[in-house]
């Protein structure tokens, strides 16, 4: 155990990496789902940045920091300025808690991969987070005095905090089987049998709800732009734009980051068990610091499943997507968490 | 107990510093060239008819009133949840009766029409 | 006990100027800010308290789904732009009157409690207020309000339900 002064320098360390990290992540997160859709849609997408586009994401990023920053007539500045930076840090938060790694060895010391490993009750901080996350969307469009922004805002918090329900009662399932709200020890649990398997509705139901709560296409509604222009962020431009846009890549990620932690393993290898027997140096157990490399795969993986989903299914109406939440969602997962329990039961 | 949450607190900090350390990127580089058009919202090139923001429907407002109904439902599964192996068939019927009692709330507000959004 | 004494301070005064705040803004939507501001600082306030499950609990409920709630009624009324001219004329007396009572009847509490002091539990006495044992206690021992409970719940969708929806016309 290291004692409180180096541990804050080493947590400062990391949690400055993983802002840097996520940052680098977001911005080809973008050039993916614009190379995957353009071909997709049978164009190359960007090429012409660098090789194979790779530049991108640098040009993109350099022009938004030369674009003016609009401050439209009637809005309410402190609120207009405050609404990016709340969109855009519960996102990065997250994902001090998501775990991606063992404790490994740097320079002779024992650091956990994961910034924040030891917390038990891990579910509900994510969760706690999430419900936070609403105040981005709703304040901004209430600042900027926009009829467009103040309706593309309404109209994704009620999504947002109708689709919460769903998130967090198919995690109740998994919480049944796993007995813990310990993100780690759900990781450590999932060693021979990834809890996809055991939860596969419960899954499912996650990433539909994820997906609706962070806007995604199918749920994509406020972004609507037929009927809605841009919705709450109709009014905001330059680096505050970047921001929002921000929230929602990094959100990407952290659904992808969360199924993985619940369903698909965690950090740990997406191998099958004779691979890990017959070579142990590839299990995490063995090597840690391949934990984030698994991780980062995986992530890839999913975000790739995200943009895939965005180019095939059309968008939902809006009164489909409210009676999707309360009418279907809701109770199947309810009766889910009922079902989860009773096997539970009879098998103990 | 509080250690264990330092870290998120910092990532916190290091987050929020690096969100308005990128809009004052922007606001130092960017140009500004104020006009009169750019300041209005946007409405489709027209002139802005009426305040920007207005009273919203009461539809809203039942969608978060249920929603923080149902929220504290999910709150109380927790706790059950976890211990579920420990509780047994008693806490199973203990969690059927409080299951049993919303569904007749959510079946009396399904049939009063107020999850429909027409 | 020190640094915990200086956090708890930290929060403290936090959540006081919070509140001050909301109280002095006119503007009701930064009102709803701060209250938010407030419920945060109480949430680590009761993680201070080994008290995780509630303080998780504080930030979902009331710093995320009260807090949204009040900004849709907010937004309903339209009242973010209520001036103090509106005022009723009785307030400021009135609120005077009873914000004095208040921090009289706290101090009284405070000076003739014997037991107000920083002490430091021993360790064994640390009630850890972690999910599985809030769950063990609220599963045997406090059985009948957990269930009482969801009749509040389920009363309070109905009244919901009552006071938004206006029964279709069959014309």
């Amino acid at each position: 155990m290291n004692d409180l002064g180096t541990n804050i320098l080493i947590w400062v360390i990391h949690a400055v990496l993983l802002t840097v990290v996520l940052l680098t992540a977001f911005a080809y997160t973008t050039l993916l789902e614009r190379k995957v859709l353009g071909r997709i849609q049978s164009r190359y997408g960007p090429n012409r940045a660098g090789p194979f586009g790779l530049l991108q994401p640098l040009a993109d990023g350099i022009k938004l920091i030369f674009k003016e920053e609009l401050t439209p007539a009637g809005v309410d500045r402190f609120t207009f300025l405050l609404a990016p930076v709340l969109a855009a840090v519960p996102a990065v938060v997250v994902f001090a808690v998501i775990p991606m790694g063992g404790k490994a060895n740097f320079f002779g010391t024992d650091i956990h991969l994961t910034l924040a490993p030891n917390l038990n009750v891990g579910i509900l901080f994510v969760l706690a987070i999430t419900s936070v996350s609403v105040y981005g969307i709703v304040l901004a469009g209430w600042a900027s005095n926009s009829k467009y922004s103040m309706m593309g805002s309404l109209r994704s918090t009620a999504q947002m905090i109708s689709y919460e329900l769903a998130m967090g009662l198919s995690l109740v399932a998994l919480v049944v089987v796993a007995g813990t709200l310990d993100l780690n020890a759900i990781v450590d649990q999932q060693k021979e049998l990834w809890f996809v398997f055991l939860q596969p509705v419960g899954a499912v139901i996650f990433m539909l709800a994820a997906l609706a709560e962070v806007n995604r296409a199918p749920f994509d509604l406020p972004e609507a732009e037929q009927e809605l222009t841009a919705g709450y962020h109709t009014e905001y431009s330059g680096m505050k734009f970047a921001l929002f846009f921000m929230a929602e890549y990094i959100k990407m990620s952290v659904i992808a980051g969360l199924a993985i932690t619940f369903f698909f393993g965690g950090y740990r290898e997406p191998l099958p068990l004779f691979i890990t027997r017959a070579l142990p140096v590839l299990s995490v157990d063995n090597t840690p610091w391949l934990g984030p490399v698994y991780f980062s795969i995986k992530v890839v993986v999913l975000l790739f499943v995200q943009i895939w989903v965005r180019a095939t299914l059309p968008r939902l109406r809006y009164d489909q997507l409210m009676r999707l939440g309360w009418k279907v969602m809701l109770p199947i997962t309810l009766a889910w968490v009922m079902v989860t329990a009773f096997v539970v039961l009879l098998r103990s | 107990m509080l250690e264990s949450y330092l870290p998120i607190a910092i990532l916190l900090i290091v987050a929020t510093v690096v969100c308005l350390l990128l809009v004052a990127v922007g606001t130092i580089f960017g140009p500004r060239r104020k006009s009169f058009r750019k300041g209005s919202p946007y409405e489709s090139g027209m002139q802005p008819i009426g305040p920007g923001t207005r009273r919203m429907s009461v539809r809203f407002y039942l969608i978060a009133v249920l929603f923080i109904l149902f929220d504290v439902e999910v709150i109380f599964f927790y706790p059950w949840a976890v211990n579920f192996r420990a509780l047994g068939l008693f806490g199973f019927v203990e969690m059927l009766v409080f299951v049993g009692i919303l569904l007749v709330g959510y079946v009396y507000v399904w049939r009063k029409g107020a999850l429909e959004w027409d | 006990m020190t640094v915990e004494v200086i956090i708890f301070g930290i929060l403290a005064l936090i959540a006081i100027a919070a509140a001050a705040l909301m109280l002095l803004t006119r503007n009701a939507v930064h009102s709803a800010i701060f209250l938010v501001v407030v419920m945060s600082s109480l949430a680590v306030l009761f993680l201070g308290l080994s008290a995780p499950f509630i303080a998780m609990v504080q930030i979902a409920v009331y710093a995320g789904a009260i807090m949204v709630l009040f900004l849709f009624v907010i937004m309903l009324l339209g009242a973010e732009r209520i001036g103090a001219r509106d005022m009723v004329s009785w307030h400021i007396p009135m609120a005077i009157v009873l914000a004095v009572a208040v921090l009289l009847l706290g101090g009284y509490v405070l000076l003739t409690n014997p037991a107000v002091a920083v002490v430091d539990l021993p360790t064994e006495q640390i009630v850890q207020g972690s999910a599985e044992a809030i769950g063990q206690s609220l599963f045997s021992g406090y059985l009948f309000p957990f269930e009482a409970t969801s009749i509040l719940l389920l009363v309070a969708m109905v009244g919901a339900v009552v006071l938004t929806r206006k029964e279709k016309k069959s014309s």
